[in-house]
């Protein structure tokens, strides 16, 4: 094929010659007429498999049964399995058939396109710049600065209504962070069903997923005392895990001593580095470890992180026991559940 | 008082007066006899035929035990600890008949060799012998029996009880056994086991002993009601199909994450050095 030199390989002379394109070959197909109608007849039956497989998509989805007694086949549901194969192979068998039409029967010339410099020509830069210094001179925006600078006051003022439209985003948050459902008195529940725990009813090394007795609670019509959104959002901060251990083995902080029952310990179930639920207990290590990120806590040594991106021990919430023997918190808890935030108190433990 | 003292003179005189009659001996001998019979029978904790069935079971586990479990947990199953405090074997007494039966039941114990966790293989024991290992465990201290098969019986479980199952199995069991109950990792090179195919009777025995790292769920919280609903729901996904096509073990997006980047990018990747190569060629001059 015949191709025009280019111009820029005349500028200096390489050490070794240009060898130019090399010469073009045909195709099979464009020699060989048998080549071609076998071409012809691959993409032909490549598109004609594609319909074949979309009208099986049709007939499967009548055909298979979904919902309570689905049709299955080795094990799979095979509704989805037989719709997602289908319509699948039918797009891939077109792209296929496409391809080969292209790499076989459509035209096959090589084309050279050459690459030119990207920047405007040196007039019309100049050019530019005259305008931008003349319009500079005319508006005389360097000799009046009482008009510049109230222009840019008044553009400066634009952000104003930005700032104050932003406060729809409001209002604060108040104690939301701080705050949780628990109070003095509220029993441990377990998860789910509500039922209230005593401390006998724990066996050493087993593991409570544990809530607010508030969740559970009914007004007189019967209704929950708190549902809906409100009640995901005080889950969010109020689950707890409570554990028991042998007694010996807890190394109670300063202040915390009467924190727990019986070797009955209760934390919270969210972690403090971005706020995954944890209840990945060892009991013979008694740690405590979030499956998102790795973060490990001691629970028998007051939640102290050991390992992991937590940067925040456990926070603990203080058990004691009701008149009539069931599991209750003595307080709120004593700091923030959860991640870290700008405002939080920051003390460590000891 | 006198009065008394000259009764009980009166009695003992006719008694002594007596005492030399001919069914004496017997009749003293066969009064005694009833006593001693019917206060064992009223005082004793089991008949006298299943207490020595008891003993021989208990015997055979203890000549068990001591074959094949004593070197790691003592010959008193009281547990030995190595020189640094750990436990070589922790001790057995009061870890009751059902942890045994878990734990030699699925193969765990006796252990293959030390490791960060004993591993689930086929059980060494046989039924019998397991029952009889389980007897002398048990008579060490009071723990949790074997449960009855009623308590863990799921073929009339209805969907109610399957779907409170599924709640309590994401509350309690999917932060470690994944939400398939697929296992997972633990520190340490430790793993939480996958739940497939585990027999209902030792998915209650696990809850309700706590095997290893996994803590104890007891009976008193999460109830045997709760802890068949949880079986059942097991036992429902085990016999789901999987509508979606392949599960890639249901480990969530690693293995998923792994599938589309290596066999999906990799066979986009393929795709396209397909379509751009170089196509054959002839040396056949165009007609």
């Amino acid at each position: 094929m015949s191709v025009d030199k280019h111009e820029l390989s005349t500028t200096e002379t390489d050490p070794i010659a240009d060898p130019g394109l090399p010469e073009h070959e045909p195709r099979p197909t464009d020699v060989d007429d048998r080549a071609e109608k076998r071409a012809e007849r691959q993409v032909a039956s490549l598109f004609g498999l594609s319909t074949v497989f979309t009208l099986l998509f049709c007939v499967s989805y009548f055909v298979f049964k979904v919902g309570h007694h689905p049709s299955v086949i080795w094990g799979f549901g095979a509704s989805n399995v037989a719709l997602g194969l289908c319509l699948g192979l039918a797009l891939l068998c077109i792209g296929i058939g496409t391809i080969q039409w292209a790499r076989k029967l459509m035209a096959d010339h090589e084309i050279v396109e050459y690459r030119h410099p990207a920047a405007s020509s040196e007039e019309d830069r100049r050019a530019a710049l005259e305008a931008l210094a003349l319009g500079s001179e005319e508006s005389g925006i360097a000799r009046r600065p009482l008009i510049r600078n109230s222009l840019l006051g008044a553009v400066a003022a634009l952000g104003l209504p930005a700032i104050i439209a932003l406060r729809d985003l409001g209002p604060l948050p108040g104690d939301k962070l701080t705050r949780t459902v628990w109070k003095k008195g509220m029993r441990v529940v377990q998860d789910v069903d509500g039922t209230p725990i005593k401390p006998a009813d724990m066996e050493i090394g087993q593991l409570v997923n544990a809530e607010p007795a508030l969740f559970f609670e009914t007004n007189d019509h019967g209704e929950p005392v708190i549902e809906g959104v409100k009640l995901q959002t005080e889950k969010a901060k109020a689950a707890v895990i409570m554990v028991k251990m042998q007694p010996d083995d807890i190394k109670p902080a300063k202040g915390r001593e009467n924190w727990g029952v019986d070797g009955i310990l209760c934390y919270s179930k969210i972690c403090t580095h971005v706020g995954c639920p944890i209840s990945l207990w060892e009991q013979q290590t008694h740690h405590l470890l979030c499956p998102c990120h790795q973060s490990t806590f001691d629970l028998a040594d007051n939640g102290r992180v050991i390992f992991g991106p937590a940067a925040r021990h456990l926070p603990q919430l203080p058990l004691a026991v009701d008149a009539e023997g069931y599991l209750v918190a003595t307080s709120d808890f004593t700091e923030p559940v959860g991640p870290s935030f700008w405002e939080r108190d920051n003390y460590e433990l000891k | 008082m006198r009065l008394t003292q000259k009764i009980s003179h009166r009695i003992a005189g006719r008694l002594s007066a007596g005492r030399r009659s001919r069914v004496a001996a017997p009749l003293v001998l066969v009064l005694g006899l009833l006593v001693t019979g019917g206060m064992y029978a009223a005082l004793s904790p089991a008949s006298a035929q299943t207490r020595t069935a008891d003993q021989d079971l208990v015997a055979k586990g203890r000549a068990l035990f001591l074959v094949g479990c004593a070197s790691c947990h003592g010959k008193n199953a009281e547990g030995i600890t190595t020189v640094k405090g750990g436990q070589y074997g922790p001790s057995l007494i009061g870890v009751g008949a059902a942890a045994v039966d878990f734990q030699v039941g699925t193969g765990r114990m006796p252990m293959a060799q030390p490791g960060p966790q004993a591993l689930r293989k086929p059980p060494v024991y046989d039924d019998a012998e397991i029952a009889a290992l389980a007897a002398y465990v048990a008579s060490l201290g009071p723990g949790p029996d074997i449960p009855a098969a009623s308590e863990y019986d799921v073929s009339n479980a209805s969907t109610e009880d399957i779907a409170r199952g599924g709640e309590f199995f994401r509350t309690n069991c999917t932060a470690c056994h994944n939400f398939a109950g697929a296992g997972g990792a633990l520190p340490r090179g430790r793993f939480a086991p996958s739940l497939q195919g585990v027999s209902e009777k030792h998915l209650y025995e696990a809850m309700l002993t706590g095997p290893q790292q996994m803590p104890v769920f007891g009976d008193q919280v999460l109830t045997p009601q709760d802890k068949r609903q949880i079986i059942a729901y097991l036992k429902k996904n085990e016999e789901t199909p999987n509508y979606g096509g392949f599960t890639l073990g249901s480990l969530g997006p690693v293995s998923e994450g792994l599938f589309a980047w290596l066999v999906g990018i990799g066979s986009l990747v393929g795709a396209a050095v397909w379509i751009a190569a170089n196509s054959a060629r002839s040396r056949r001059k165009q007609a």
